[in-house]
């Protein structure tokens, strides 16, 4: 096979490191957003079913229903991107998984629990809707509820491993010995990490699906009075805006956590130049070797931060060796300006939902509510995804921060840049067939058409309408 | 039994499980796709129909097996699976490429009509034959010792006689254990002709499944001796069980069995991955590394232990409860 083996371009370890850490994070990035789905929309079904089965409410049983077709379709796709990311782990990072997949591998191990309990009772849910009848259904439901929190919190410890593993020993050849595998999930950096993603989760969820029926309300005044569209709006919605000022603790939470945990990435994303009290909390502008151009300044707001006080000292990059430092500061900083300045909007949002319904026990009458709503949800997901560039980029150089570079980690395998341009055609295809799906239920609905009808995990249509010109 | 045995036997179990039920669902996927050569419209429909009834509420139950077994082969034997991701990528790739178009093909077959429906349903059809084609030939690339320990084997190792024989034999006994999960499905159903349909195509997917599986052990015996050896040594009660099975399967086939036909088949293939596994034990990888050598820290395999009980006893009768719902979905 000598000859064979010659036909592929031989592949220097930068070009490769390149190539699978854009493959991981495009792949990742497309992941998460059927994660999110998969973690918190469940919950606002089984809010739906609740307010249906208490009050006798056609329409709220309806909205748990119609929901949950859309769940089906994502959750397929969530199920197959997710798995496409396990076989990357070792695709893209064999020798991260050979030296380290004994200490962090158990949280998922522990994920397969949640994911088949997710699996499995996703079918029984969709599949009961004409089968189980009354608060058994709704009971069905719960344990996907729980799968999703229990499936966010095995990944994204961890992830929070890498950011600060814990829970081993290295002996004298670099080989980690005496694991606690949960000393290696509950490291200090679950603690903000977990609960900042399940919240980014719903949030993702809430103003997503609210943004869905902002949209069909903008669009046609009609559905503005219908009962249908005010509901499927306002539960999302008002889940959203409730964790809003939860998450927006939490980050900040998390940036002191970042700050005592993994100083070269804080000093990263706030473009600290100089260890030093009364550090300038810049937004916007770019990062360059003399601080931030062209941004706002505050003065002594970034040592107030992370310490409560003016004279707070923070490490700055002076104190990162070169090559230690995270690459494409401006990018990071930028990201999390991002992040912070939707949180800050969406909490606007939040108030403004919140007002008008302590002053009138009703949404907002302005169009331009509906036009905020709608804008909410992509909000979310940018806010989200730039989250991950903070975390991820901000991490760099290190796979396994301190201990392990990316570039050791990664694989002598050929070809990647092709795989990478392969997953982009493949998801670009898998989004815009997965966006027709939906739309094409969504209509299907509208029409007055049967809701029960079809969707994967549930029974088929009647024979002969499959493939029919029945719609 | 050490504790890295049990995690190897855990390992085991759940590429049984996959190998039953995920292969079922692959091998639906395969008749359907013989079934698209089809001029019969009508007959077509209803296959897709029967696989739609069938696999609708288990495929990704079914498919978290794949799942689990890959996670405990990182987590207990990191090395090995470095070395089988760092020289195995292009199977592995096609495989998970296969799995992508297979579970939306399905998820987005169901969702649409008309020609949506048709070309979803094509593509899951279609990708039902790459996913397990190369799976087999991962498993064979191993057997024959391409996967060195430390992943500096031939990223064509795979392109061999024994590697393609395991993937045409994987491809063959998905269709036939689909097809005998089908005809089962048929017959409660009620839906003689079908069931008459799939009886067929049982018979003649068995009989190459046992061809396949004979011609497989001739390959074996030049390409991996020491298996073809610890096949017919330790290995030998397992082999013994299922020419057994097989044959007691092919043989109420043809005489009409009902009940026990599915436990049979199932049978067959747990008794040929047990065979293959205590053949190659104590080797992961013939032969540069074996279960001990492979092993992660004593804490992690016990945590894996912890988490296989676990999950039996949560997702067990989850499970269970899933499966009578779906029979019961079969009547309707
Ligand atoms: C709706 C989404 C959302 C919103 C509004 C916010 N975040 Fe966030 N943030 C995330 C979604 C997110 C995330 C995508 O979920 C991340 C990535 C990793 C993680 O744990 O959460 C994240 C990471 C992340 C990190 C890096 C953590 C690490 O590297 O371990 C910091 C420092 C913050 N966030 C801080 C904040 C602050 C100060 C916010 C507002 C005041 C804020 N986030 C709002
Ligand atoms: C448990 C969760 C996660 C794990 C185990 C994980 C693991 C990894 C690994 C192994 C890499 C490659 C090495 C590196 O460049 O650092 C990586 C990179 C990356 N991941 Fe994550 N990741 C997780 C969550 C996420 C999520 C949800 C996103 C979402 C967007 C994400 C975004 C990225 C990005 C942007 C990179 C590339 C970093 C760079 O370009 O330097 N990660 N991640
Ligand atoms: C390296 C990182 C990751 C890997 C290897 C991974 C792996 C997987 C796999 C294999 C599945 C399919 C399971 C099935 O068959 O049902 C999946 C689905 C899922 N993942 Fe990920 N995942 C990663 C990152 C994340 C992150 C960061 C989150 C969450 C916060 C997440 C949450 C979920 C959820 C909730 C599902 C099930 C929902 C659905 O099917 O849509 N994953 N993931």
């Amino acid at each position: 096979m000598g000859e064979l083996t010659s036909l592929l371009p031989s592949v220097p370890v930068a070009d490769n490191l390149l190539a699978a850490r854009e493959l991981m994070a495009f792949t990742l990035g497309f992941h998460i957003i059927l994660a999110c789905v998969g973690v918190a929309l469940p919950a606002m079904m089984l809010i739906a079913e609740f307010k249906g089965r208490r009050n006798d409410d056609e329409v709220a049983l309806d909205l748990a229903k119609r929901w949950s077709k859309a769940a089906a379709v994502l959750f397929a796709v969530g199920a197959v991107t997710g798995t496409v990311l396990s076989f990357e782990m070792g695709l893209l990072w064999p020798r991260f998984m050979e030296r380290f997949g004994d200490v962090f591998g158990t949280g998922f191990a522990i994920e397969g629990i949640f994911f088949f309990t997710e699996a499995i009772f996703i079918a029984i849910y969709i599949y009961g809707w004409k089968r189980i009848e009354g608060w058994k259904h709704w009971w069905t439901g719960v344990p996907i509820f729980i799968a999703g929190i229990g499936g966010a919190f095995s990944v994204v410890a961890v992830n929070s491993w890498m950011n600060q593993p814990r829970g081993y020993e290295l002996d004298a050849a670099g080989n980690p010995i005496n694991v606690e595998p949960l000393g290696a999930l509950f490291n200090p950096a679950t603690a903000y990490e977990f609960p900042h993603m399940l919240l980014a989760a719903y949030m993702v969820v809430g103003f997503g699906l609210a943004s869905v029926y902002a949209i069909g309300m903008l669009r046609n005044p009609a559905k503005r009075s219908d009962r249908r569209h005010r509901l499927g709006l306002l539960i999302p919605l008002t889940v959203a805006c409730v964790l809003t000022p939860v998450q927006l603790f939490v980050g900040d939470t998390a940036a002191r956590g970042v700050a005592d945990h993994q100083p070269s990435k804080f000093a990263g994303f706030e473009c600290i130049q100089e260890t030093g009290p009364d550090q300038t909390e810049w937004i916007g502008g770019i990062c360059t070797e003399d601080g931030v151009k062209y941004g706002i300044g505050i003065p002594g707001l970034d040592s107030f931060l992370v310490g409560f006080s003016t004279d707070t000292v923070v490490t700055g990059l002076d104190q990162i060796p070169e090559d230690e430092q995270p690459p494409a500061k401006t990018l990071l900083h930028l990201a999390f300006d991002a992040m912070v300045g939707i949180g800050f909007a969406l909490l606007a949002l939040a108030a403004w939902l919140g007002f008008a319904w302590w002053r009138k026990r009703d949404i907002p009458k302005t169009k331009w509510f509906l036009r905020a709503v709608a804008l909410s949800g992509i909000g979310a997901v940018i806010a989200m995804e730039a989250g991950w560039v903070v975390t991820e980029v901000g991490r760099q150089p290190w796979i396994v921060y301190e201990v392990m570079r990316t570039e050791d980690a990664v694989t002598s395998a050929g070809g990647l840049w092709f795989w990478f341009g392969g997953a982009i055609l493949l998801y670009a295809t898998l989004g815009t067939v997965a966006v027709f799906a939906l739309r094409r239920i969504a209509r299907r609905q509208e029409a007055g058409g049967d809701i029960d009808r079809g969707g994967p995990y549930a029974p088929p249509p009647e024979a002969g309408t499959t493939t029919g010109a029945a719609r | 039994m050490s504790k890295a045995d049990a995690v190897a036997a855990i390992l085991v179990a759940g590429a049984t499980l996959y190998a039953v039920f995920g292969g079922a669902d692959f091998g639906a996927g395969v008749w359907e796709l013989l079934a698209l050569r089809s001029r019969d419209r009508a007959l077509r429909e209803r296959i897709e129909r029967r696989v739609m009834l069938s696999l609708g509420p288990v495929w990704e139950a079914n498919h978290v097996w794949l799942i689990f077994t890959l996670v405990v082969l990182w987590t207990g034997f990191p090395e090995a699976f470095a070395a089988i991701m760092e020289t195995l990528y292009l199977p592995l790739a096609l495989a998970a490429l296969g799995i992508v178009l297979r579970g939306s093909g399905f998820a987005f077959g169901h969702t649409f009509t008309a020609a949506g429906a048709q070309r979803a349903n094509a593509v899951f059809a279609v990708s039902s034959l790459i996913t397990p084609f190369f799976l087999g030939c991962v498993v064979g690339a191993i057997a024959a010792g391409e996967v060195e320990a430390g992943g500096t084997g031939s990223p064509f190792g795979w392109v061999g006689p024994l590697p393609i024989v395991i993937g045409v034999l994987f491809v063959s006994s998905c269709a036939y254990v689909a097809s005998v999960f089908l005809l089962d499905d048929c017959r409660r159903a009620g839906e003689d002709d079908l069931e008459a349909y799939f009886l067929k195509r049982s018979i003649a997917a068995a009989v190459l499944a046992g061809a396949l599986a004979a011609a497989g052990l001739i390959v074996l015996r030049s390409d991996a001796r020491a298996i073809f050896d610890g096949l017919f040594d330790e290995g030998l009660p397992f082999v013994i069980a299922s020419a057994l099975l097989g044959l007691l399967t092919l043989g109420g086939l043809v005489r009409g069995w009902s009940r026990a036909l599915r436990p049979l088949a199932i049978g067959a293939v747990v008794a040929v991955v047990a065979g293959w596994a205590v053949a190659q034990y104590p080797y992961l990888l013939p032969e540069t590394l074996t279960v001990d050598q492979g092993a992660g820290d004593d804490a992690t395999l016990t945590a894996l232990i912890v988490v296989f009980v676990l999950a039996l006893a949560i997702v067990g009768p989850a499970l269970v409860l899933l499966f009578r719902l779906a029979q019961r979905q079969a009547l309707d």
